[in-house]
């Protein structure tokens, strides 16, 4: 006989993996919370356009993806809580699950807490946030219109968005530290077809300048010859990767080496009734698409589990 | 309770955020922002919890780009948080609903 918790299962995160795990486990009848520290939608929130995801010809925005499937996840019951998870405790086989105000329990936890925009790290970056210094084209590009930005990466998210950009500025150059474009080809062919967007191959941005309230320029170096030099530009756009959000695991579950939580097929992490879904995750690629279909079995799992214990 | 949140704009920034002795929240925000999109049922969550104590207002910048650019907003969601005029503290982009009542609390 199973004892009792306050939940079956409790879903961290408020992205697509998040929300699929709550319809998913509320479909099967499971006892859910999912609990999200600021407003459903991660990552997606911050993708102006999605062309990649089944079901949506023309394509749609982040923000109206995530609105539909919170309002499926909302027909079926999921209640969703904004609050924080400060800390997980799995001593016992019936977890804790710290929140800001209160501490619940649950039999299973389903971690799809995303990841994070990664930071350059060098002068100026910090500073400049929110003064130039932006991760989010679809925020920050209409204060740009006609004037000169930098963008730096080269994966597809870098791709995508600095082709929004050109809809705002006049130039958009975009730093690569590389001699070729990790992007996917379709957007690398877009890009290269596009006179607004100059490609600085083979360099990194070392630096962010500028006064006050505003930056003035960056300075780049090419990693190949060394040299380095001051691009004059109005604002400066980031899209050099992620980094996953697990701070409040606090080594419960094994991580891989760049932090992403390791789970097998049925997204169990290393420890038994705690799953994980979407970017969070050690993945060969992290896409909307990738982070539902994980969601989907994480929440099987669960029922799976529980039903065991029951 | 539905969350009483007023329409600002450049032309009642001084009455309605300047002039106020209570605290006041500012989110600028956008239409076309997905995560000003995003915030919204957050600070009207907020706003019911803090509703007698502090005055929440939300100005759009499409439209009222004079107040946005006297602050220096080149980042949308920006939240402002003003106590009899001046500016007391400032986050951008999504940030945890905990963190914003600490924010609002220590304004109190």
């Amino acid at each position: 006989m199973m004892k009792n918790a306050d939940f079956d299962l409790v879903v961290i995160g408020g992205g697509p993996a998040a929300l699929t795990a709550g319809l998913y486990a509320a479909r099967a009848m499971l006892n859910v919370l999912l609990v999200e520290k600021a407003a459903p939608g991660g990552q997606v929130n911050t993708t102006d356009w999605i062309e990649n995801y089944p079901g949506f010809p023309q394509g749609l925005s982040g923000a109206d993806l995530i609105q539909n499937i919170t309002q499926q996840a909302k027909r079926f019951d999921v209640n969703i809580e904004i609050n924080e998870v400060i800390s997980i405790d799995c001593s016992e086989n019936i977890k804790k699950v710290r929140l800001a105000d209160r501490t619940i329990t649950t039999h299973t936890i389903i971690i799809a807490t995303g990841a994070s925009p990664r930071k350059l790290g060098i002068p100026g970056e910090d500073r400049f946030y929110g003064k130039g210094v932006s991760f989010c084209a679809t925020c920050d590009g209409p204060f740009y219109k006609d004037r000169v930005v930098a963008a730096v990466g080269g994966g597809n998210t870098a791709l995508q968005e600095s082709l929004f950009l050109t809809k705002f500025a006049r130039k958009v150059y975009l730093i690569h530290r590389r001699s070729e474009l990790r992007a996917t080809k379709i957007l690398q062919e877009r890009a290269f077809a596009n006179d607004r967007i100059e490609i600085i191959w083979d360099s990194v941005a070392t630096s962010i300048n500028g006064g006050l309230t505003n930056i003035e320029n960056i300075t780049i170096k090419n990693v190949k010859t060394g040299d380095t030099k001051d691009l004059v530009v109005d604002g400066c756009f980031i899209w050099v990767g992620i980094h996953p959000n697990t701070k409040f695991l606090g080594g419960w579950v094994e991580l891989d080496e760049s932090g992403f939580v390791i789970v097998d097929s049925n997204m169990e992490t290393s420890l038994p009734g705690v799953f994980a879904a979407g970017d969070v995750r050690n993945t060969p690629l992290r896409q909307i698409a990738t982070a539902v279909g994980d969601a989907a079995i994480a929440a099987f799992s669960a029922e799976n589990y529980i039903a065991n214990i029951k | 309770m539905a969350a009483n949140i007023v329409e600002i704009g450049d032309d009642s920034f001084d009455t309605e955020v300047l002039q106020v002795d209570k605290p006041v929240v500012v989110d600028f925000w956008a239409p076309w922002c997905g995560p000003c999109r995003a915030i919204g049922p957050l600070m009207e969550e907020i706003a019911v919890t803090f509703n007698d104590k502090v005055k929440f207002t939300k100005c759009n910048v499409d439209g009222n780009p004079a107040t946005p650019g006297k602050y220096g907003i080149r980042s949308i969601p920006t939240l402002m948080f003003f106590k009899q005029g001046n500016v007391v503290d400032q986050v951008i982009g999504i940030v945890p609903k905990t963190k914003l009542e600490e924010i609002i609390n220590k304004m109190l």
